[in-house]
């Protein structure tokens, strides 16, 4: 196996002594079936064990080793080493606060996701005795694509409107109210357009669509948001204009 | 310890860091162009409610270099608001036919192939 | 959280951007032949006049007009915030008065031809 000597320049910043983050850059023998997560490893692993990260998986599933690589939003557990040219900068995922070096905190975004209830609120409380909800091939299609988000967060990273107006709620929140939404066994709609039919909700999205380019899973969130917008809109002129059509 | 430190885009400038950012911005400008062209399809329209003289000195201001210039640059931006809007379209708005959503570039497609429809019937009515 | 207001204007928005993906290029290239003079019989007073004149004509260009303008105006609002221009409220009112002033001038217009 081919073997390659990467420069690897990392973000660094330590709360307890940096007053700004600086860049760190090491030299790392990559093997070229290696990811950006691997050379992170062996740098932790040989060179400097004081090089924070976050990762679990390995395998694209977790969410948790999102970061800037040569200025995308990307999973390091899925960007291959022989995709870059022997100069790799990695920075902590945009648009979030560094907690140390490649560590972000994700707290605005995990109250965000809580705020639109992504979970199934059912029409109706059923015995366990009623048996489940069916439901049928056409309608899990409907929603599937969106529960394939593992809240990596790279589409918050990739938004210029999250970016510039930190209240916005983002791409894969709404992305997950829709899915629920969208899902024939639910009914809790209406409460969730209260959170993101507003103005810090879907409508501070201008389909920039960089959050669909970005999605490792193509959860495809801005197609969601674009869909939230159209059924809100019916919804307005549903409710102002024609109020005897109200449930 | 707590001290977390916050990276801020910059709320002029943030559209030159990427090419899909200067794409977005190339795209939500058109909109000042189809602005102006369309208080221009008013003042024709004016013209036209006063009389066949008038609407001769519509077309004589219009028949000048910066008219063309202006229209040239109007329909370009309208071509690229065109494109970049049908592109999108099976992210609006899919559409699922039985089991299976219908592939989008099938969706684009078919909105491309009505524009071409419609355009040519504007200018057999227009020309 | 109150639920937005913005769907109105983004209605307008969104069923003005589809029509003027439609239409503006064709007419826009209808608009460059006549500046250019391309041909001499063609963007005759009397052709236009006649369309302009039968009410399902007015129905087209009012139509027409209106949703390019409110497209328009409402993807300038957004545009202007985009450019670092963070008077939204100000900001709205100039485009949807423009968008608004236009409407009103193309019904007089049209209902005096
Ligand atoms: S929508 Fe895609 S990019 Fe966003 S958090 Fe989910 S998986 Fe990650
Ligand atoms: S380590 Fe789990 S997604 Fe990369």
């Amino acid at each position: 196996m081919s073997e390659r000597q990467i420069q690897l320049e990392v973000l660094r910043y330590n709360p307890e002594t940096d007053s700004e983050p600086r860049y760190q850059s090491y030299s790392v023998p990559c093997l070229n079936e290696w990811v950006v997560l691997d050379a992170l490893n062996y740098v932790k692993d040989n060179l400097d064990p004081t090089l924070s990260y976050r990762w679990s998986c390995h395998m694209a599933v977790c969410g948790s080793c999102g970061m800037m690589i040569n200025g995308e939003p990307k999973l390091a557990c899925k960007a291959f080493i022989h995709e870059y040219t022997d100069q790799i900068r990695v920075d902590p995922l945009a648009n979030f606060p560094i907690e140390r070096d490649l560590v972000t905190s994700v707290e605005d975004f995990i109250t965000k996701l809580a705020s639109v209830k992504p979970y199934l609120i059912p029409k109706s409380d059923q015995p366990v005795s009623a048996g489940e909800f069916k439901q049928t091939p056409a309608e899990l299609k409907k929603f599937k694509q969106y529960t394939l988000c593992i809240n990596c967060m790279l589409c918050y990273a990739a938004c210029p409107q999250y970016g510039l107006v930190p209240e916005f709620l983002g791409p894969a929140a709404i992305s997950m109210a829709h899915r629920y939404n969208q899902d024939s066994r639910d009914g809790g709609r209406d409460e969730r357009q209260e959170v993101i039919a507003s103005d810090e909700g879907v409508w501070e999205c201008s389909f920039v669509g960089a959050c669909s380019e970005v999605c490792p899973k193509h959860v495809d969130p801005a197609g969601a948001l674009q869909q939230v917008k159209v059924a809100s809109t019916i919804d307005w002129y549903k409710e102002h204009l024609m109020p005897w059509m109200k449930k | 310890m707590n001290k977390p430190y916050v990276r801020s885009l910059s709320k002029t400038g943030w559209f030159l860091t990427q090419p899909r950012y200067k794409r977005y911005m190339a795209r939500e400008v058109t909109c000042l162009f189809i602005f102006a062209y369309t208080f221009l399809l008013i003042w024709g329209l004016k013209r036209l409610a006063e009389g066949p003289d008038a609407f001769q000195g519509f077309l004589n201001a219009l028949h000048s270099p910066l008219g063309v210039l202006f229209n040239l640059a109007v329909l370009i931006a309208a071509v690229y608001h065109s494109t970049s809007w049908f592109n999108v379209t099976p992210q609006a708005m899919p559409i699922m036919r039985g089991e299976e959503f219908v592939p989008g570039n099938i969706i684009v497609g078919a909105h491309y192939a009505v524009w071409a429809v419609v355009s040519l019937i504007v200018l057999i009515l227009g020309v | 959280m109150a639920k937005s207001n913005k769907p109105i204007f983004w209605g307008l928005f969104a069923a003005g951007g589809t029509v003027t993906a439609f239409i503006t290029p064709a007419l826009a290239l209808i608009t460059l032949f006549a500046a250019m003079r391309f041909s001499p019989d063609m963007f005759t007073y009397g052709a236009i006049h006649a369309f302009a004149a039968h009410w399902l004509g007015k129905l087209v260009i009012f139509g027409v007009i209106l949703l390019s303008l409110w497209h328009a105006a409402h993807r300038t609002r957004v545009t202007v915030h985009d450019f670092g221009v963070r008077a939204d409220g100000l900001v709205a009112i100039v485009v949807y008065s423009l968008a608004g002033l236009g409407t009103l001038l193309t019904l007089y217009y049209l209902l005096y031809i």
